[in-house]
């Protein structure tokens, strides 16, 4: 794959249109790289000029401060900082929430003061802009539920965007109960994907697929790496990941568009 | 005469305990830190209007909004008539308005019925949500013994209030005829409907039960203000406040430490000479007990009704684990009040031997929440748990070196390979050439 980092772009004198910030999820968790490289290849085929900060980028620090660890949240901010401000990033895209929230909201009291934008928002501004078409719905009358990432969501406000992707892609789009504002966490936040449950009768991603089952979908989509580790396993413990796929929501772009 | 000498010592009496409660909390709640508040007005005060006054939370779910809303316009509304309580009660007038007013007073009065018997129809249906159709959030562990007492003793006291207010207007108006010092108010139409309950009794009698409901009355609200010190019911006042000092940042804001901002520029060497200063005591690093949090948290711990709205909402609640945001504020509140007592007897306050950590929250309950702001969501008067167990979680992280164990092994995955899982730094950018 053709992926140019910043400090190439930085070599020649040039500056990208985009800082694509992959995260730690996205840089080493197999399935993820998929996400990874499914969102690289939809932003190569539309010509996007985009870098990556490649072995220079390190963990945001967001599971270190949610956890507790102010200390190490802000080394890790603070080197981050000095990265992209040596570079001169101004806008930053990431397909992780996590990344996201810290980036856009955390980073700006520390020095860094970036336009932040969600990988799913990027992609609805590629479809207004008339940039991203698609032919024939290659989701047509398929059921796909969407579930909401906490970090994207209640934290952001970012509610729309991801369902205005399934949307054009015309998949036929079935909410779960608890959706939007009252949308049930995958289980993984404030560190959990880092650690094992506290003691309790059930596991958060078990109750979150069975909702997501019960809507009667073949594919549950989601916008976040954590998101898609809890619910993945979920299906496979409810025994049902031969009919029932977990997707990025750049994934199911990048197959309709026959990128993947 | 003897009346009024009466109304004089027990408003003041009233006034005595009232000032007394309020100053106590207010000494309370600035055990907590220091925080500036000056930033983004609008937006705080646009909080005020739409989710204090405007009661917009409450109406994710309906019938409880609507139930509620009666209540409080009945709160705000009836509440006009002790104006005219305390002018009759100091001047030994009755009913002061009625011949000012004429019409309006009828209209007035009328209006006032109409939400007295709104008020009580919502909190018999309160009562019937709590107690026989047992809504879950209000049996969840933490809502044992008292606070579950203190919910149903504030419905019942709204009930026999207005039911005074009735039976006062009702034998009012049999009065009105026979009886000079009782100015016509033209037809109540709720409290006639009881005047047959009253008809054939003689003038003194009247007057007895007359006297007795308006006294009641009064002395009800006055005893009623004393005791909501004592209980979740603050929200009536504290909600406004409250909602003002709430968080204005998007939800997944997390506020910084500035004293480790400080720590941290100077070992990047980023400090320059007259920033380098040498720091003044830090304090504590995150929160042990409640005067490590900032005053707001400890406003919003008394603020809270305990609706466990939060609660039912909160993933890790609902799978069973010990965590219940609800409770989170409630043992803050608790602690608060039981620091509180000990300084007003002149005890040892804050050094008892116990902590708001370890001895009221526990750390299971503080690592089971995922930060998902569900709870934060959830509340009506936009009360944030999360916030709290962030410092908690903070004091067992950067003071203790308590975190769970995995937790520490991902703090040293972040601090030896950049990323919270253990893989080589070197191999970030191998995702590029790999196929799938």
């Amino acid at each position: 794959m053709n992926i140019v980092t910043m400090a190439e772009f930085a070599a020649k004198g040039e500056s990208p249109e985009i800082l694509f910030w992959v995260g730690c999820a996205g840089s080493f968790d197999d399935r993820y790289k998929r996400v990874t490289r499914a969102f690289a290849s939809i932003l190569n085929s539309l010509d996007v000029k985009f870098a990556v900060l490649g072995t220079e980028e390190t963990c945001t620090g967001d599971p270190a401060r949610r956890a507790g660890n102010e200390f190490l949240f802000q080394m890790q901010a603070m080197n981050n900082i000095q990265v992209l401000n040596g570079y001169g990033i101004k806008k930053i895209v990431t397909a992780c929430p996590h990344c996201f929230n810290t980036l856009k909201n955390e980073y700006p009291e520390l020095g860094g003061n970036y336009e932040v934008i969600h990988h799913s928002t990027f992609l609805q501004q590629l479809i207004d802009s008339g940039r991203l078409k698609f032919e024939g719905g290659a989701y047509k009358g398929k059921k796909i539920t969407y579930h909401d990432s906490c970090f994207l969501g209640r934290a952001n406000d970012v509610y729309e965007a991801p369902r205005a992707l399934l949307i054009a892609l015309d998949a036929d789009l079935i909410e779960m109960k608890r959706s939007r504002k009252t949308g049930l966490c995958c289980g993984a936040g404030g560190g959990q994907m880092f650690k094992e449950p506290e003691n309790g009768k059930k596991d958060i991603n078990v109750e979150r697929t069975e909702e997501a089952l019960e809507t009667g979908a073949s594919t549950i989509a989601v916008g976040c790496p954590f998101c898609m580790t809890m619910m993945s396993d979920g299906v496979k413990n409810k025994e049902r990941e031969q009919d029932v796929k977990v997707k990025d929501i750049a994934e199911l772009i990048a197959e309709a568009k026959g990128l993947s | 005469m003897i009346s009024q000498i009466a109304f004089v010592l027990v408003l003041a009496a009233a006034i005595y305990f009232i000032q007394k409660r309020f100053g106590r909390i207010r000494k309370n709640i600035n055990l907590g830190k220091n925080r500036d508040f000056k930033d983004q007005v609008d937006k705080r005060l646009n909080n005020v209007l739409l989710v204090a006054f405007g009661q917009k939370k409450m109406f994710k779910r309906l019938i409880p909004a609507v139930l509620h809303l009666m209540i409080y316009v009945g709160f705000l509304v009836i509440n006009l008539e002790v104006l005219e309580f305390m002018i009759d009660g100091f001047a030994g007038t009755h009913r002061i308005f009625a011949p000012f007013l004429g019409g309006f007073y009828t209209i007035l009065m009328n209006v006032f019925e109409f939400l007295a018997i709104a008020v009580l129809v919502s909190c018999v249906f309160f009562l019937l949500r709590r107690n026989i159709t047992k809504v879950p959030r209000f049996f969840n562990a933490e809502m044992k013994g008292w606070p579950r007492l203190d919910g149903n003793l504030i419905l019942f006291t709204e009930i026999i209030l207005m039911i005074a207010i009735l039976t006062m207007n009702a034998t009012d108006q049999l009065l009105q005829p026979i009886s000079d010092h009782y100015p016509t108010t033209g037809e109540l139409f709720f409290s006639s409907l009881l005047m047959p309950l009253f008809a054939g009794l003689n003038e003194s009698t009247l007057i007895v039960i007359e006297r007795f409901a308006w006294w009641f009355h009064i002395v009800g609200i006055l005893g009623f203000t004393i005791y909501i010190t004592y209980s979740k019911h603050l929200h009536i006042i504290l909600a406004f406040p409250n909602t003002y000092f709430a968080k204005v940042e998007p939800k997944g804001h997390v506020n910084n430490m500035p004293v480790v901002t400080n720590e941290v520029k100077s070992m990047l060497g980023l400090v320059s000479a007259e920033s380098s200063a040498p720091p003044t005591e830090p304090g504590r690093f995150g929160a042990k007990d409640i005067n490590d949090l900032t005053w707001n948290n400890l406003l919003a711990a008394y603020t809270c009704t305990e609706c466990g709205r939060c609660t039912s909402e909160c993933p890790a609640n609902i799978t069973g684990k010990k965590l219940s945001p609800r409770k989170i504020m409630m043992d803050t509140r608790d602690r608060l009040e039981d620091v509180g007592n000990s300084l007003e007897k002149g005890g040892p306050g804050l050094n008892d031997g116990k902590s708001l950590l370890g001895d009221y929250i526990t750390k299971e309950e503080i690592n089971a929440c995922t930060n998902c702001n569900a709870c934060v969501e959830a509340c009506p008067v936009l009360i944030n748990p999360l916030e709290i167990i962030t410092e908690l979680r903070r004091y067992v992280a950067m003071e203790e070196s308590g975190s769970p164990a995995s937790w520490n092994s991902m703090y040293q995955n972040i601090e030896t390979n950049f990323a919270p899982w253990k893989f080589s730094p070197s191999d970030r950018f191998n995702w590029a050439e790999e196929k799938k």
